[in-house]
Formats: C-alpha cells, structure tokens, sequence
C-alpha cells in the first residue's frame, strides 16, 4: 500500500526533501514506518519525534492506503 | 478615538474593549517573537503587559526584533521595549523584569497575569513556563521557529492539552535563529499570531488554536493544522510532582583537558562531562581559589570574548599564568 510522508524541521534536509510518497507492507504500524525512516535518514534523537497520521499526533495507529503521516522535530528557536 | 477600528468589529465593540482594558499578559523573551506580540497587544489597549528579559540589544537583533534601534545597541531589552511601547500607547500599564526566568520566579509572576506568551528560543524555558503554567492554571501561548518553518499552539487552556502532551520527550539539539539563520518576517508573522490567539482568548471570539498546532512553511506557503491529544499522565506529573526542570546537554570533545566555564547557569547548551569547572562570571571574584594553578585551564564562555577578557584581568591581577582562552567559545569544544 502506499502512504504520503510528510517531513518537517531539520528531518526536512535530513530526507532532502519535505514530501514522499512510500511504498509500505500492509498493516505496517506508524512506529514501523518511523523505524524504517529514522535509520534510513539517520534522524537523531528520535524518540523526540512525533508522528501525526492524518493530522491527528497518535503513533499508535496501524496504516492505511493513502494515508499521510508527517514527521515532528521539536524546535525551540524565536 | 484610538480604537475606533476594533470596536467597530462585532468580535470586539465597546465590552470588548473593556475586556482587554482589564487583561494582563505577560511575555516572556522580548525578542524576534516578542517585539511584534508586544506591539500588537500594545496596540489594542491591553491593561497591563509584563516584559521578562536579561538580554541586551546586540547588532544581529535589529533585523527581526523592530522595537530596537541602533541607538539601543547594548541596553536592556525589557526597559528599551517599555519606553518605546509607552510612545504607541502610554495607557498601557508596563512592568519589567530584567532578570531570566526560573525555577524559582516563574510561578510568582504568572500568578500575576491572565496569560503568558512564549517568547523564548530554548526548549529549558519552553517546558519551563509550560509547568509553571500548569500550576498556576494559566494559558500560554507557543511558538518556536525552524529557519522557515513555524509552530504554533495554545496550551493549558481550558483543560486543553499542554507542551508536554505534544513533545513528552525533548532532544538535545537546541538550534537558535542564532545559528540557523532567519528571515526577520518569520518571527514577526509568528508572534503576531500569539498576539491574535491572546485576543481570541480574551474577547471569546473565533477557535482558540487549543488541542491544535499550526505549521507555518513560509517559503512554500502551505500551512497545516494538526490534533494534539491530551496525555493526562503528563499533567498529572507536573501537579504532583511541581516543575520537573529540562537541561539540555552536551559532551566535552576532549574529556582529557581541564575546562572552566565562565558563563551563567542559564546559558545552553550545559556541558555534562569531561573535567569542567563551572563558575559563572557574576561569581568569578569570590571563587578565585576553587581554579587550580599547577595546571593548564581552558577557559571558555559562549563565543570567546567575554572568557579572554577574564583571562587576560586573571593573568595580569592574579599571575593565572596556566589559563588559555577558547577562542570561538563553547561550539568549538563540544561534540555535535
């Protein structure tokens, strides 16, 4: 099934890019496709990295096709 | 009369502006997010604004934080800002601290205003003013700024969610506008919008951005609203338990060499290994004797300038002839 990932902050020019659209097993979860993104970037401190599935911040969820998921850095400039 | 143009609004009207006459807010960092949330509430007749800010005006301020002038250069940033609001509006009733906020002020002063905004640029003092908001039952308003990116949220609003609910877990890169670099508009745009949320809150009108973040891509234009739920557990945690403090840290490069750091407690990122001796410069004169004088001292502070001026008063006062200073400051030593 394919989802739309959504990247933002310093996970932005980690990715290179800020949008992607990823092929994924069926029934993978959304802390799966973190795991898979996080070695495939090399995202740091990942456990500080919130995911929002359809504009709703839950990690918990199992995914489906066409789902969006972005990828939260915390920032703390201003 | 001056605030003929919001009163005629249906949101505002004569109540309205009563409303605001009786609301205090109080903000904290008067910086790039500060300086426009200030203007802004100063503008439409807030009662009563508290600025909290250490800082000094430096040069690199005066492209995002327009309060300033070059006339500034060096003066206190709170005192500075209230003397050029009381010229937009001198009905405004104006309080300064100039001192950081911590651990042990910052549930004293948000005892004493409605709402708090965020105007720092570190997660310590994000998550700071987070928990004291918590206990005092205030509202703040967020936000915090990636180069182009924005994010903003009202927390703690009406047992809304808090700051912990949508980052339980912080991370140790703490990057500045500082360090990354800015466009003075983003922080502008961003704290105009805390302002608007302080109004929403206080006339009642419109939705609140409580239970949503609001990104901001300022080059690409697209903004998003996300749903962030509330973790009870970690507003139970900060009930029970009182402000839980956040320290950002990082490691010495060399752990083998012996380092004094002059700066205050407050300035990041913290240096949590290696041989470092830590005696903020506003102690230096009644610690002398805790710096060794066998062995070679590193001396550093946040970019070098104010660690060579206490090396070279050490040297010629006190014949510290073992200490070198770090040229660069504390990015130059650390790993990351």
């Amino acid at each position: 099934m394919k989802v739309t990932v959504k990247y933002f902050g310093m996970i932005a020019e980690l990715a290179g890019k800020t949008e992607e659209l990823l092929e994924v097993p069926s029934g993978t979860s959304a802390i799966e496709l973190k795991d898979r993104q996080v070695r495939r970037y090399q995202i740091q401190d990942p456990e500080s990295v919130q995911l929002a599935v359809n504009q709703n911040l839950d990690n918990k969820v199992e995914l489906n096709e066409g789902d969006e998921v972005a990828f939260l850095p915390p920032f703390a400039g201003g | 009369m001056r605030y003929d143009r919001q009163i005629k609004l249906d949101e505002v009207g004569v109540p309205g502006q009563e409303k605001l006459r009786n609301a205090s807010v109080l903000i904290v960092g008067v910086g790039g997010l500060g300086c426009p949330a200030a203007q802004n509430l100063v503008g439409a007749g807030i009662g009563r604004l508290g600025l909290i800010d250490h800082d000094r005006v430096s040069l690199s301020n005066l492209h995002r934080q327009l309060l300033f002038t070059e006339e500034d250069l060096g003066k206190s940033k709170a005192l500075v800002a209230k003397s050029r609001l009381q010229q937009i509006n001198s009905e405004v009733e104006i309080d300064v601290f100039e001192e950081p906020l911590s651990i042990d002020n910052a549930e004293n002063l948000f005892q004493l205003y409605d709402i708090i905004i965020d105007g720092t640029d570190n997660f310590e003092t994000k998550y700071l003013i987070n928990d004291a908001c918590i206990l005092t039952e205030k509202p703040w308003v967020y936000a915090s700024i990636y180069k182009n990116e924005g994010q903003l949220s009202v927390f703690n609003y009406q047992e809304g969610p808090s700051y912990r609910c949508l980052f339980p877990k912080t991370t140790r890169q703490n990057i500045s506008c500082e360090a990354t670099g800015v466009l003075g508009v983003t922080p502008g745009i961003l704290g105009t919008m805390q302002a608007a949320e302080v109004l929403k809150m206080i006339l009642g009108a419109g939705n609140v951005l409580s239970g949503k973040l609001k990104l901001i891509n300022i080059l690409s234009g697209q903004d998003q609203l996300l749903n962030i739920s509330k973790r009870v557990e970690e507003i139970e945690k900060i009930k029970n338990e009182g402000i839980i403090p956040v320290r950002i840290e990082c490691k010495i490069s060399d752990e083998s060499k012996l380092y004094l750091d002059i700066r205050e407690i407050f300035e990041q990122p913290r240096v949590n290994s290696g041989k470092v001796l830590q005696i903020p410069l506003s102690e230096l004169e009644d610690r002398l004797e805790e710096i060794p004088k066998q062995e070679e001292v590193l001396v550093f502070c946040q970019s070098g300038k104010r660690s060579k001026k206490v090396v070279d008063l050490l040297k010629a006062q006190f014949e510290f002839n073992n200490l070198i200073n770090v040229e660069g400051g504390v990015e130059t030593i650390i790993d990351g």
